[in-house]
């Protein structure tokens, strides 16, 4: 669609840029000021330029917290994307079937992200959960299982938590990629006797790349900014486990009040989110081209 | 026989999904004590008592009316902020178009940790620490971007003919727009407004960060319990049962289009 050529269009984006100005960019500014001053007090502060930025780029507390993170973030997209592409096929295409459906995987996306954690504690603690429980009756496990006591259990905690969280969405948004391919499509190999693989290996997993892109690197964007599930499921523990890039950032600032750090660490952390921010926005509009021209 | 395994397979997780919620659910309708002597798969001994306190005791039931002033507050604010500003950018090119939608997204991807600190000392400078306004409007920082991006994909695909017949017709700007542009997307202002609740609904980070008792919603009530008293699972379990209610209602009425809004992928 071609579109009219008017910079009189920027009073209808006025409205939105100033709002998002007022959240964002004052804010950042802030950070900013932070980061360069060491602050003692109101209107007591020393300017130190990059002096907390090489603080916190050798800091190994930080270094730890971010290999947490991609690992933390790469699991996450090796679990949940395959099991959404098989939960999307497999579920019933119209009737009341897609619509039950539809609206059971929906459901933990409106639970409150700090309510999910304390599902999750009610689950699976050793004492009052089923899993729990049920895991520790079976005698599997050297060490009872509790998801304070150590780091793996942690983890597998956070994890299948995480997991049970959001594999839904991936399964609707690929869900929603499927319903978008005609029927004549499936006829047509159906004509020719294809397999079921062959159907989903020529027609439904290209046909899904659109909407896998943006699952993938949603997933990808929302885990790395994690904060509400694992404070209230481990708080960061045991130990420093579980302690994600928010969760440390938080720990700083408020709880230290290193502010100069930790807005140094803002912005570190922001400068990484902006440039998969920038390739998730390529993807995006390359997405659409490949989609174009086929 | 192969379909059938399918939906076996399906049914298993749709199991697997609703036994954490049912367990809470268990949980809700138990006395505390109960909770702690016993381990029962169902509640043999029902009880509403911890319904009851959440409903009859103002620290909890005002987390309730707080969160959900702030949540349509919020809504009402991103939708009106958004609807022009999407068709700015579906319809027009102008000068930085391109950069401006780049910042916006940027904005959807911000981490909320960082901007915690500035949020307070803002909001303090402002003098709206401890209001509905503010949690709102510290939730536009994602769901106006989340509501443009979503709106502009709705609005593309009406054809631009349309709004030349209406101009040609005589209509003003904002008649058009109104009476006659907002109509036929009203599907997608519907999906825009259930994701705008949804990630305003959810979200902790800021909510708890900029109130302190008079706008305190209630995931902020939740968490304080946790580090303050002693743990009353039950009460604890009937509160986290009631944060679902509001989102299972809106899914409910929204069933028929939440396919359709993924579809466009703009989440």
């Amino acid at each position: 669609m071609e579109k009219w050529a008017d910079n009189k269009a920027w009073f209808l984006v006025l409205p939105v840029f100033v709002v998002v100005a007022f959240s964002a960019i004052i804010p950042l500014m802030t950070v900013v000021n932070y980061s360069i001053q060491d602050i003692f007090g109101p209107g007591n502060a020393v300017f130190v330029g990059t002096e907390w930025f090489k603080q916190m780029l050798t800091d190994t507390r930080l270094h730890d917290a971010l290999g947490r993170q991609f690992i933390f973030s790469g699991l996450v997209l090796l679990i949940e994307i395959p099991l959404g592409i098989l939960i999307a096929l497999a579920m019933p295409k119209k009737g009341w079937g897609a619509s039950a459906s539809l609206v059971t995987l929906a459901i933990p996306l409106l639970i409150p992200w700090n309510v999910i954690g304390t599902i999750w504690i009610i689950f699976t603690r050793p004492d009052i959960g089923l899993f729990g429980v049920g895991i520790n009756s079976l005698n599997l496990l050297d060490v009872p299982f509790d998801h304070t006591a150590r780091p793996s259990y942690a983890w597998a905690t956070l994890m299948a938590m995480e997991v049970w969280h959001w594999t839904p969405l991936v399964a609707l948004l690929c869900y929603a990629g499927l319903r978008a391919i005609p029927e004549a499509y499936f006829q047509a190999a159906k004509i020719d006797g294809a397999s079921s693989w062959a159907v989903f290996h020529y027609i439904q997993l290209p046909k899904m790349r659109g909407v896998l892109t943006i699952a993938i690197l949603l997933r990808w964007m929302d885990s790395f900014l994690i904060y509400a599930e694992p404070f209230a499921l481990t708080g960061g523990g045991p130990g420093n486990s579980t302690t994600f890039l928010s969760i440390y950032l938080v720990k700083l600032a408020t709880g230290q009040f290193d502010l100069g750090p930790a807005a140094a660490f803002s912005l570190i952390y922001f400068l990484i989110v902006l440039l998969f921010c920038f390739i998730f926005y390529q993807a995006l509009l390359n997405v659409g081209k490949g989609e174009k021209t086929s | 026989m192969k379909i059938q395994k399918r939906t076996f397979a399906l049914l298993f997780y749709f199991v697997v999904l609703i036994v954490p919620i049912y367990w809470m659910l268990n949980m809700s309708l138990r006395s505390n004590a109960d909770i702690m002597s016993s381990f029962s798969l169902y509640p043999s001994n029902i009880t509403f008592e911890n319904y009851i306190k959440v409903f009859t005791d103002p620290t909890w039931y005002s987390g309730y009316i707080n969160a959900m002033i702030y949540v349509s507050l919020n809504t009402v604010m991103s939708l009106a902020f958004a609807l022009p500003a999407a068709y700015a950018f579906s319809r027009f090119k102008f000068l930085g178009d391109g950069q401006m939608f780049f910042w916006l997204l940027t904005n959807r991807m911000a981490p909320p940790a960082v901007f915690l600190l500035p949020y307070f000392q803002l909001y303090s400078t402002v003098n709206l620490i401890d209001t509905h306004i503010a949690v709102a409007l510290a939730h536009c920082l994602f769901n106006v971007p989340l509501a443009v991006w979503i709106l502009e994909g709705f609005m593309s695909g009406i054809p631009k003919e349309i709004d030349e017949t209406a101009f040609i017709d005589g209509y003003s700007f904002p008649r058009f727009f109104f009476t006659l542009f907002i109509p036929l997307i009203r599907a997608g202002v519907g999906v825009t407004a259930f994701f705008c609740f949804m990630f305003s609904w959810v979200e902790l980070l800021f909510a708890r960060t900029l109130t302190v008792t008079e706008a305190k919603p209630i995931v902020a009530t939740m968490t304080r319990t946790i580090s303050a008293t002693g743990l009353d699972w039950g009460l604890l379990a009937a509160n986290g049962i009631l944060t679902i209610v509001p989102g299972a209602l809106v899914i409910w009425f929204v069933r028929n289009h939440l396919a359709k809004g993924f579809a466009l992928g703009r989440v």
